[in-house]
């Protein structure tokens, strides 16, 4: 704020905006500033959460340092309690780019098995979603039955849960994709459900009652009023549908004994404390995640364009 | 001919035109928690096939109330109502009217054309049938040339002219129109008027049409129905001559002030017992 204000100040006599108002004008200004702050927060926690171990090693080996040199090896250690982006980065070029996708050591073959299972869920859960508002929209019985239900099952910790699916699906010989899917579908039709009940409720009566003077019948009030008029609704649930999707395929990787998919390298990392393989299997996941809702609002983007919606 | 044959036919005419809306001690009760709302009581009405019907009222006289059940929106809870012969029901089922709202009610996501076409689509004309009677509706209120256009392009006036082309697309015979007008500006309003007693006159439907305001009403009808509150009812039922193809300047003339001044008293004296 105050580097804002002075630079506005300064370039108060010059004409037109300064360089750095027109950079902090667009998205991009602001994200660069945000992002620089986090990495520099990083790097100084990152040495002061490693500094402990590192001095106690110095003391073992009975070496003198001095605090350039502590530190450097705080960067550098090879199980940090904090490893430093770098390091983070670095695993993750190797582990992306240097080793044959189809390693067990590539995360691009855990992202694929975690992204598959990921939309496989997204696929079924948003399915499910929209299937259950429709019936709790259209038959009262239902809102009274189903309503209660839909809500109570996400009350329910989703780490109780996946283990017991995981367990009892692998004890009738369903394994893999599926399991894992499930659980996803567990997670994700909920927001779908409850955001398309809202947006199928959303015509308003007189649009209602437009339809009603055509003596249209319940299926083409769908079609043409109630459908189009939850398309903002069922995009915005989708966003978070998508991203708690991952969510659950990473759960649903825990309890299978850590075979493959980024939940599995979580676990595996955690086991040996391989801290930086743990941040990059984060980092992937969060990397994946916000790939796929740019993805949900390019879609948003091209059917409310289609619908008109866009100046 | 003789006299007799001439006087005969003449006493004739009136009843051979048939009634479209046909109301007998028509009644509705809402029943709310504060006790029973006596939206219409006692209302007996007929509109003939070509009539101009206004409905005018102070708010809460139950004229729009009275269009929902001729819609078949509202149920009556007492009395008779037959639409073109048949229940409000059979009429809805039928598409027998055309039905403008206070606000134009266009679907956002359609293009004017095809917020046009709806009714079509939905009694399943062929594509080309759509489109032909899309540029005709648009066309009768001057909207040729918008079709590609979307309704938040488009000015109020021009939404609710869109609207009502929506209304005549499937060319029913009667038109039921609630307050179309009411959230335009004066200018706007006169110049939608003017038009709509043109499309009525070139199409010989039968209109009625909700209003509160005194001119509106005088200056675009055949016959005004003068309305009342606590209970909706019907307290005067006013007959003009002006001819179909009147214009603006009409409201200058002794005749026009005097059915106005008429209107007026009508609503005074419906008032009157609660003040």
């Amino acid at each position: 704020m105050a580097m804002t204000s002075n630079t506005a100040t300064l370039s108060g006599s010059v004409a037109g905006p300064s360089l750095w108002t027109r950079m902090m004008s667009g998205h991009s200004g602001p994200v660069c500033v945000v992002l620089l702050a986090l990495l520099v927060l990083w790097y100084v926690g990152a040495v002061f959460m490693n500094a402990p171990t590192q001095i106690d090693r110095y003391d073992r080996a009975d070496q003198t340092w001095t605090t350039s040199q502590l530190i450097e090896d705080t960067l550098a250690q090879e199980r940090p309690i904090l490893p430093a982006p770098h390091q983070v980065v670095e695993e993750m070029y190797k582990s992306i780019f240097a080793i044959k996708i189809t390693s067990k050591r590539s995360l691009v073959y855990h992202s694929w098995v975690t992204l598959s299972s990921t939309l496989l869920g997204f696929s079924i859960g948003t399915l499910l979603g929209i299937v259950l508002a429709v019936g709790i929209v259209h038959v009262m019985t239902l809102e009274k039955s189903l309503m209660p239900w839909v809500i109570s099952s996400q009350t329910i910790p989703i780490l109780a849960i996946a283990p017991m699916v995981i367990v009892v699906l692998g004890a009738i010989g369903i394994k893999g994709l599926v399991p894992k899917a499930i659980i996803s579908t567990y997670l994700c039709f909920f927001p779908v459900t409850i955001s398309m009940v809202k947006g199928l409720r959303s015509p308003q009566v007189i649009q209602l009652d437009l339809m009603r003077t055509y003596n249209a019948s319940k299926w083409q009030t769908f079609w043409q009023l109630r459908l189009p008029s939850a398309m903002p609704y069922l995009f915005a649930s989708l966003k978070v549908a998508i991203a708690i999707s991952l969510v659950g395929a990473i759960i649903g990787e825990l309890p299978t004994g850590a075979q493959a998919g980024l939940g599995a390298r979580l676990l595996a990392g955690s086991y040996y404390g391989q801290t930086i393989q743990i941040w990059s299997a984060l980092f992937t996941a969060a990397f994946l995640a916000a790939m796929m809702v740019v993805i949900v609002g390019w879609c948003e983007r091209r059917v409310l364009a289609r619908m008109g919606v866009s100046a | 001919m003789t006299l007799k044959q001439v006087v005969d036919n003449v006493a004739a005419m009136p009843a051979s035109k048939k009634a479209v809306v046909d109301i007998k001690d028509l009644s509705l009760t809402f029943q709310t928690a504060d006790g029973p709302v006596y939206a219409l009581s006692e209302v007996d009405l007929t509109i003939e096939e070509g009539d101009f019907v206004s409905f005018i009222g102070p708010s809460g006289c139950g004229k729009t109330t009275l269009l929902r059940v001729i819609a078949d929106l509202e149920k009556a809870t007492g009395g008779e109502i037959s639409i073109n012969g048949v229940s409000p029901e059979a009429a809805r089922e039928a598409r027998a009217y055309g039905y403008v709202f206070q606000a134009p009610a266009l679907l956002p996501w359609r293009s004017i054309e095809r917020n046009v076409t709806l009714p079509l689509e939905i009694m399943d004309l062929s594509k080309e049938e759509r489109i032909k009677r899309a540029h005709d509706a648009l066309k009768l209120v001057e909207l040729n040339g918008f079709e590609k256009k979307f309704p938040w392009q488009l000015s109020g006036g021009m939404q609710q002219r869109a609207s009502i082309a929506r209304a005549l697309s499937f060319d029913a015979d009667l038109l039921l129109m609630d307050e179309p007008f009411g959230a335009l500006d004066e200018i706007v309003r006169d110049h939608l008027n003017e038009q709509l007693l043109k499309l009525w006159a070139r199409t010989n439907k039968t209109v009625a049409f909700v209003t509160h305001s005194i001119p509106e009403a005088v200056y675009l009808s055949s016959k005004i129905v003068v309305m009342s509150p606590r209970p909706g009812r019907i307290i005067d039922v006013i007959e003009t001559k002006f001819p179909k193809d009147r214009t603006l300047d009409i409201r200058e003339t002794p005749e026009f002030l005097e059915i106005a001044h008429r209107v007026r008293e009508g609503l005074r004296a419906g008032h009157g017992h609660d003040e």
